[in-house]
């Protein structure tokens, strides 16, 4: 479903990727671990189309289609999406407005018809009951005075309502206690189907607990260092990533 | 110089005078004499003025304005416009046409004991020592020439009286419609006064017909006692040719809470003042605003809040869209006096301009005379926010439609501020249509 | 409490060091100001006639103007024909060296902590010494002639570079500008003169030291800076004037001009005499300053430290017309006593890209009134600018006003101007909390005020930084109990 080859993306003047190879199947789930600033958010955006990253070299191909050519909206159309570390405020849009707004124009796209309104009730009380959230919730602003849990399973939230085929979660864990923890992963867990492949972007071995990878692979200085299944994970936990650096100098110089 | 610019006032001024002297009391007479006097003395203002620096008001105010005395209403176009202007059959309603009180489609039943609700020219006629103390006294601080020209034709106009611990629970609508021919003027003037721990919730709205322009020129003056509470809403759809001058002045005394909302769509130039005078301690003023001018529109929203008693907090939120070759400005002044200690002043203006041909033109004052206080102001000017618009992207919202809701996110903001669900849902609708965005 | 109103009470009291006077001969002209004035002013400086033409042009159009009045200062009415308009020590004016110089002026400047011998001086900073309408010496000029930067003072430099100070003179302040650039244009005296060729990076800051001493004289120099494409300066100015009991009027003009890739960074301390505690004497400082970045990618920064003067009236301002040019402001006002400032900046934003800052703070005390005045202006075609504006004021006792008149202008839609303001006090806590902790609570509200000032110290060059911070102490002092 996701063909990554030798990716490589700066940031005005800063290589941050340097030779991205990842393949992903569908119905797969894939953890990408690594140390603070060793790319790992700059490819989940890369991937989501955020203008900030010049990609420099590398093609990603989507469904069999270049990912890379494509706007931002039309690869969410398309069915990527990026669960964000940092969801973005947007006050004055209450959350209800702003999901059929983009359930719409995913619809639109697709030329498939404008969802009525009693199926997007229908649809939202399901998710938000799955997701254990208040729907009282749905008619506040986006993510505004939402607490950093809240914000999380929202992000969520938004997944399950907009069923992509390829989801991308950006530290999804990151300022989560352990309920909330839990409560997320399941919504993602429900969401797993071999039709859908998710990336699970991390830097800690603890979500993986909860959301159990087919493959983790560990990103250092802006490239994949290693490869392995769910193990990895407990191994990198064991002895921290520190002893990767000179794995990651190894594989540099291979 | 300035005596030409005065001159268009001379013809109707003395009609006026014909009409109305003889059967006005002589406190009335005088005060239009007064007012009348100092504004042939002082004249038009001129860009000249740093208050009216960005606002060319003089060729409009100047024109030859012809007060319309007795009405010929034409229904038709008075019943459409009254159709735009209504917000809800539940409100207590009071209607004038070219500034004059029309029985007939106002309503006004079923009052609180203790609340006088009717126009001024009743009042006048039943010598209600509202009318009297108000018409008398200065308006607001230091008179201009337009609150010197709405008293020297003052006559009619909305008078909100609330006894001492009267709750008025529905909302009074005020509806200023002008619908005659040729170039008129109006000059509406509205006392509103809440005794202690009194509340009311007052709408006005503005509505005109299309024609050779007009000039609203309205007055409000506004006394809230101790404790009392107003929420005051100000809908300002007037013709796009059209000059419409508005000035309120409110007079707060101890642990009274004031809330103004001021939403300006119509008028070629708007100018809306508010002056506030934070007359005792524990007051609380909230002044919302949006602004929203396109074509040629010119928009200036002009507030000026005096915290003249220590421990008051005012909050105050001005937003502008502006588009085309549309004109944007802002003056907002807070001024602590030196008595004002703990004094806690939030100020923020933001404008986005849609077009390179919008000018928006902001200055947020502070005049600070007491040391241990907190005041602070902001005004930004600026694009959308570039991180809000690519979330909405990546969630599958093209950027059109997505910088449509950003702008209606930014506008929102001021309406969510609204407690009345008739007017939020009346402002949501012009949101929605205005920027061609699908309903909810 | 009550401490802390101790404090506050004594905040009127302050004493000023450099109110001394100098005992020197001068060569004054007789009081008053005149087409003639302005002819004998041409006529001792021995100007070419294009100059005389220049200053009678604008002398003619100041006969025109008003004094502006938009200000929020107020003063008795200035008396223009009260003042003397040229005033030199007696001695002879051009000078070949330093041995030259009157021996009593070099004292003076010592006293000022301004050792003008090139031996005793801070070895990177050149320094120019204006004292009343001329200037006495300038040091280090043959170093700084070795890199072809040339520093000099005004006067020589109309005789020296004429096709330069033609060519640049009035294009950033003209004649006309204001009341007081006017007046300037048509007294002017002397000044400092800066040019840095292509593509040099002044080795050493510049500096000129402004002193006025004379008895009602006013003081008028005029500057001017240009930067080369690709060149650095940073230039210093300081001030200090005699105590005396009436007000004297100083009413300066300085011009900078940057190229493409130039930069310019210009410092002020401002410690003109203030005044007595009554509010008697002191200098009115009405001054006008702006900054044009022609070329792109041109920089000009002020920085301004004002703790001086009875009346501060000045706006150093830039003009954005390069693509991608930098605009700066940084400012500490106080005023303590019966002293006033009205003071800002303006941010013309003409160039795309173009970016500017303002960070201006404002401190009050006694009866001192600060107001800060600015203005930010995004043009048609200033696609991309960006202007962030920052200004606090603090205040010290209730009898004091901090106030804020920013005007903002966007006629772009890609513009984006920020503008934040708040007003504190010294917080009774931070005083109670720093006393605790062992400090006198003078050296307390030093250390807060300070804090309050910091983000401008931080871009002062070091000695001013230095200077800057002992003088906004010296301000203070005596004010807290």
């Amino acid at each position: 479903m996701l063909e990554i080859k030798n990716l490589h993306a700066r940031s005005e003047d800063t290589e941050i990727l340097r030779g991205i190879n990842l393949s992903v199947a569908a119905g797969e789930v894939h953890a990408i671990m690594g140390p603070n600033g060793s790319g790992k958010s700059t490819l989940a955006h890369v991937l989501a189309g955020r203008e900030d990253y010049e990609i420099t070299e590398g093609e990603v191909t989507y469904d069999g289609k270049d990912l890379l050519d494509m706007e931002i909206e039309e690869r969410a159309a398309e069915g990527v999406f990026l669960a964000y570390q940092y969801p973005v405020e947007i006050s004055g849009v209450s959350n209800k407005y702003f999901l059929k707004a983009a359930i719409n124009s995913i619809h639109k796209y697709r030329d498939e018809p404008v969802i009525s309104r009693k199926d997007f009730v229908a649809l939202l009380k399901e998710k938000l009951e799955l997701l254990g959230m208040d729907k009282s919730m749905m008619d506040r602003s986006v993510n505004e005075g939402f607490s950093g849990g809240e914000k999380k399973r929202n992000e969520i939230l938004q997944m399950a309502m907009l069923e992509p085929k390829l989801a991308v979660l950006d530290e999804t864990d990151s300022g989560l206690d352990i309920d909330a923890l839990k409560i997320v992963s399941e919504g993602v867990n429900a969401l797993r189907s071999p039709e859908r492949a998710i990336i699970v972007v991390t830097h800690y071995q603890r979500l993986l607990e909860y959301i159990v990878p087919d493959k983790v692979h560990v990103l250092a200085g802006g490239k994949i260092v290693r490869s392995g299944d769910k193990s990895l994970a407990l191994e990198l936990e064991d002895k921290g990533y520190s002893f990767l650096q000179s794995g990651a100098e190894t594989v540099a110089a291979g | 110089m300035i005596a030409t610019q005065s001159d268009a006032y001379q013809e109707s001024f003395a009609a006026f005078q014909a009409d109305q002297s003889a059967t006005s009391p002589a406190w009335l007479n005088e005060a239009r004499q007064t007012a009348w006097d100092r504004f042939l003395e002082r004249g038009l203002p001129t860009r000249r003025d740093e208050d009216w620096r960005f606002t060319p008001v003089a060729s409009l105010a100047g024109r030859n304005y012809r007060n319309v005395q007795s009405l010929s209403l034409a229904s038709d176009t008075v019943e459409t416009l009254l159709q735009r202007a209504k917000l809800d059959d539940d409100f207590h309603r009071l209607v004038f046409v070219n500034g004059h009180y029309v029985e007939g489609a106002s309503s006004h039943q079923d009052l609180p004991e203790g609340v006088v609700v009717e126009n001024l020219a009743s009042s006048i006629r039943e010598g209600r020592d509202l009318a009297e103390q108000l018409l008398t006294q200065p308006v607001g601080k230091e008179e201009s020439a337009f609150t010197d020209l709405n008293t020297a034709f003052a006559s009619d106009g909305a008078v909100i009286d609330v006894a001492d611990g009267v709750t008025l629970d529905r909302p009074v609508h005020l509806i200023f419609l002008s619908v005659e021919d040729g170039p008129t003027a109006c000059h509406p003037r509205n006392l509103i006064r809440l005794g202690n721990g009194s509340s009311a919730t007052v709408v006005e709205s503005y509505h005109g017909r299309d024609g050779d322009g007009y000039f609203t020129n309205a007055v409000t003056q506004i006394e809230l006692a101790e404790q009392a509470n107003l929420d005051h809403h100000k809908l300002q759809h007037e013709q796009r040719d059209s000059l419409h001058i508005a000035s309120s002045h409110i007079d707060q005394k101890e642990h009274s809470r004031f809330c103004s909302h001021y939403f300006s769509f119509g008028a070629e130039l708007a100018r809306n003042e508010l002056n506030c005078i934070l007359d005792g301690e524990e007051i609380v003023s909230t002044l919302n605003g949006l602004y929203m001018p396109t074509g040629e529109q010119l928009m200036d929203c002009r507030t000026r809040i005096d915290h003249a008693k220590p421990n008051c907090n005012t909050y105050e939120l001005y937003k502008g869209i502006l588009d085309d070759r549309a004109r944007g400005v802002f003056n907002g002044k807070i001024f602590v006096h030196q008595d004002a200690q703990k004094t806690d002043a939030k100020q923020s203006n933001q404008a986005l301009l849609l077009s390179d041909d919008a000018v928006v033109n902001t200055k947020p004052q502070l005049e600070i005379y007491a040391d241990d206080v907190k005041c602070t102001h902001g005004a930004t000017i600026g694009e959308l926010d570039e991180q809000a618009l690519y979330y909405l992207r990546s969630r599958g919202i093209p950027e059109s439609l997505a910088r449509k809701m950003l702008i209606f996110a930014f506008a929102n903001d001021v309406v969510q501020g609204v407690e009345v669900p008739a007017v939020v849902q009346h402002l949501e609708a012009i949101l929605l249509s205005s920027h061609g965005l699908p309903d909810v | 409490m009550s401490t802390e109103n101790a404090m506050l009470e004594e905040f009127s009291q302050r004493e000023y060091e450099h109110g001394f006077v100098t005992d020197i001969e001068a060569d004054s002209i007789p009081a008053g100001l005149s087409e003639e004035v302005v002819r004998l002013i041409s006529e001792k400086k021995g100007e070419p006639q294009w100059l005389l033409d220049w200053r009678l042009k604008a002398y003619r159009h100041w006969l025109t103007l008003e004094e502006p009045q938009w200000h929020n200062v107020n003063y008795s009415p200035i008396d223009y024909q009260a003042a003397v308009y040229y005033s030199a020590p007696k001695k002879k004016p051009q000078l070949a060296s330093l041995d030259e110089v009157d021996p009593v002026l070099l004292e003076t400047y010592e006293k000022l902590g301004i050792p003008l011998e090139e031996q005793k001086v801070l070895a990177n900073v050149a320094v120019d010494a204006v004292f009343d309408s001329v200037s006495i010496v300038t040091t280090f000029r043959e170093t700084l002639e070795k890199h072809g930067v040339i520093f000099c003072p005004f006067s020589e430099a109309v005789h020296d570079h004429p096709e330069l100070v033609k060519k640049y003179l009035g294009t950033v302040v003209p004649h006309s500008d204001n009341f007081f650039a006017s007046l300037n244009s048509a007294v002017f005296s002397d000044g400092s003169f800066c040019y840095i060729p292509k593509g040099v990076r002044c080795p050493m800051e510049l500096s000129t030291y402004f002193r006025i001493n004379a008895q009602n004289t006013g003081q008028f120099e005029r500057t001017l800076i240009v930067a080369e494409e690709g060149s650095y300066v940073s230039y210093l100015e300081g001030c200090t004037a005699p105590k005396r009991d009436e007000n004297q009027l100083h009413a300066a003009v300085v011009e900078l001009v940057a190229l493409d890739d130039a930069q310019i960074k210009y410092s002020t301390v401002q410690n003109w005499y203030p005044g007595d505690s009554e509010g008697k004497g002191g200098i009115y400082n009405f001054v006008t300053k702006r900054g044009a970045c022609r070329g792109e990618n041109s920089k000009i920064s002020w920085t301004q430290v004002e703790t001086g003067s009875a009346i501060t009236w000045k706006y150093p301002s830039v003009i954005l017309q390069g693509d991608n040019s930098v605009g700066e402001f940084y400012s500490v006002a106080v005023t303590a006593n019966h002293q006033q400032a009205d003071t800002g900046t303006k941010m013309i934003h003409i160039g795309k890209n173009t970016k500017s800052t303002i960070i201006s703070k404002g401190i009050s005390a006694g009866v001192g009134q600060n107001s800060y005045r600015g203005e930010v202006k995004v043009m048609k075609n200033a696609t991309n600018a960006r202007n962030f504006s920052q200004c606090d004021s603090m205040l010290i006792g209730d009898r004091c006003g901090a106030h804020t008149f920013p005007y903002i202008e966007v006629r772009n839609t890609t513009g984006k101007v920020e503008h934040e303001a708040s007003t504190s006090k010294v917080g009774e806590d931070q005083i109670y909390y720093l006393r605790q902790r062992g400090l006198s609570t003078e050296d307390a509200v030093n250390m807060i005020v300070n804090g309050f000032c910091k983000e401008v110290y931080d871009v002062l060059p070091m000695e001013f930084a230095v200077e800057a911070r002992k003088l906004l102490n010296v301000s203070l002092e005596g004010s807290v109990g």
